[in-house]
């Protein structure tokens, strides 16, 4: 069976598939709004990577996380 | 500094997001095993009622699946934001079982679980079953490598602390996976979910046998329900007594919160129930119980397979007990603050680019390296856990856990005999069971990580220093917001399950 014979295959089974589904279809949906919500929303304007963001390479973090670890000492 | 206002609203939502997300996985957990064994029986006997009864768990399952996917991504999140100091640190060890389980996950769910939905008709028999019993593997490996990580915090092996680079780098990858207190949660673990999928599958079919409805697929579901149930309720006993040793032997304070046990003793009892004496101070005299009944040496044989051994108290942990060689913990306090204090020695000494000076401190950090993370706690009493919760949420958990056996087996017994549907009360009970099943998991967790405070990274790292510098308020809203959108998850997954409860099996 050639490459490309296989990929039909496996498209049309995922495409029937989702295509035949009932339930299925809001389950999706949910899935859509989670991940909008989770990924989008959430992490977008709730959740950033401090340590990515405040600093420029590792060097930097490892000195920030020293310090915080050594503070008051 | 610490903040304690931020970093209890970063434990919150934690817990919150981590408490809601364990809604939905032991189910997943449970389910699809049970859902493996009931297609196992469809092709072994080729009787299209099985095919039948799969299908309707299955569409179960799916539901489940499909709301709580994701709702674990949420911790990462925080780990970024709320507990950078923290995700920084373990980011080393962490790093390779949580790609693991999102390349996992990932393919699992991508390739296996659409032949289990899509290719009832597409593939041959056997190949549906290979990919229905992949998806129950493949979902309980996924729990493995998240226990591993909760393993590690609970009980760090295989790593060293780099002190240039201020993370806790792996020494050995096996060490870290083997390690006895990763399995043990495990094994624990991924059993509280089989009991939770049994529950389920017995207490939704029991509420078919109460309406008269799909009576034979109920009772053959009962059947596969309740056996499994059995079965794996005595697996997650022993599962339970071998994460009780692991405690006994790594956290003891833990142990000490989970019996309420102030005044360390051998041959020492585990209350089977009683309650706490509010009043009860560390130190005092006061008596530790209003009222208890107790089964003797039960805690001694269950922490250290002796039933004559020592099993050390709040009192004795705090305070020290030199006839036991149990070191205070204001002296691992003092030896935690020199262990920071050299590390910062070794930093100026690195920074200033004095080699002599920095080999010496790091001598001195290396000594009293195990005593690390008690050099942040201010007052000997802060390594004790909420004695009360920890307590509770044991008696509760194991109390649930008790009635569970019972229940598979009664449920099972009546089954045998054929009397099932005359025992209403049973079955009302068998339906009441679900959310206990729920109740009980949530209590083990409670248990797992209320009975570790102070400590983020057991011994190394607290809380206060594990979280990050931010905003109190921004914490605080994300935290309404995550409760809004898991409970109305929570209301989704709840309404569209009870529809297609009502639909019936042969709907599916």
């Amino acid at each position: 069976m050639g490459i490309i014979t296989i990929v039909k295959k496996v498209w049309s089974f995922y495409y029937i598939g989702f295509k035949s589904m009932r339930l299925g279809k809001t389950l999706w949906g949910i899935i859509a709004i989670k991940f909008l919500l989770f990924f989008i929303i959430m992490k977008m304007l709730f959740f950033p990577n401090i340590l990515k963001e405040n600093f420029q390479n590792d060097q930097q973090r490892a000195i920030y996380i020293l310090n915080n670890l050594t503070v008051g000492e | 500094m610490e903040d304690t206002l931020l970093t209890d609203w970063s434990r919150a939502q934690f817990a919150l997001t981590a408490m809601y997300h364990w809604l939905f996985v032991p189910l997943t957990l449970g389910l699809s095993f049970i859902i493996a064994i009931m297609e196992t029986i469809y092709v072994k006997t080729g009787n299209p009622e099985w095919k039948k009864i799969t299908k309707f768990w299955m569409t179960l399952f799916a539901i489940n699946f499909a709301i709580g996917l994701a709702t674990g991504i949420i911790m990462e999140f925080e780990f970024g934001t709320n507990w950078s100091n923290y995700s920084w640190i373990v980011g080393d060890i962490f790093g390779a079982p949580l790609a693991i389980e999102g390349i996992m996950a990932f393919f699992m769910e991508s390739t296996f679980f659409a032949v289990m939905f899509f290719g009832w008709d597409k593939v041959s028999k056997k190949m549906h079953l290979l990919s229905t019993w992949l998806v129950a593997i493949g979902s309980n490996l996924s729990a493995l490598w998240i226990l591993v990580a909760n393993g590690w915090m609970q009980h760090p092996v295989g790593m060293v602390f780099n002190p240039d680079t201020a993370r806790f780098e792996m020494e050995s990858f096996w060490d870290v996976l083997f390690n006895p207190t990763a399995y043990s949660k495990f094994l624990h673990t991924i059993g509280s979910g089989y009991v939770m999928g049994s529950l389920f599958v017995v207490g939704i079919s029991a509420w078919y046998l109460l309406k008269n409805r799909d009576v034979v697929r109920a009772k053959k579901s009962i059947v596969v329900g309740a056996t499994f149930g059995l079965v794996t309720s005595f697996f997650l006993i022993l599962s339970g007594d071998e994460s009780a040793y692991s405690v006994a032997q790594h956290q003891p304070t833990k142990l000490a919160a989970m019996e309420g046990l102030y005044h360390g003793h051998a041959r020492a009892g585990i209350v089977a129930v009683g309650q706490l004496n509010s009043e009860k101070e560390i130190g005092d005299e006061k008596e530790e119980f209003v009222w208890s009944i107790e089964i003797p040496q039960a805690l001694s044989f269950l922490g250290f397979q002796d039933f004559n051994a020592f099993v050390p108290g709040i009192n004795d942990l705090v305070y020290g007990n030199e006839t036991q060689g149990i070191e205070s913990a204001q002296s691992k306090i003092d030896k935690g603050k020199i262990a920071i204090s050299a590390l910062k020695s070794y930093k100026e000494a690195k920074r200033l680019n004095d080699t002599q000076k920095a080999e010496k401190a790091l001598k001195t950090f290396r000594h009293y390296e195990p005593y690390f993370g008690y050099g942040y706690l201010q007052d000997p009493k802060e390594i004790i856990p909420p004695v009360a919760m920890s307590f509770y949420s044991f008696h509760l958990m194991v109390g649930l856990g008790s009635w569970f056996l019972v229940l598979f087996f009664l449920v099972l017994y009546f089954a045998m005999l054929g009397k099932l549907d005359d025992k209403k009360m049973l079955l009302h009970a068998a339906l009441w069971s679900i959310p206990l099943g729920y109740i009980a998991g949530e209590a083990g967790w409670v248990v797992a990580e209320v009975g570790r405070q102070p400590w983020a990274i057991q011994g190394m790292l607290p809380v206060g220093m594990a979280s990050s510098q931010i905003s109190t308020t921004a914490v605080q809203t994300t935290f309404w917001l995550f409760a809004i959108i898991f409970t109305v998850l929570l209301i989704a997954e709840v309404r569209i399950m009870t529809k297609q409860i009502k639909l019936g099996m042969e709907e599916h």
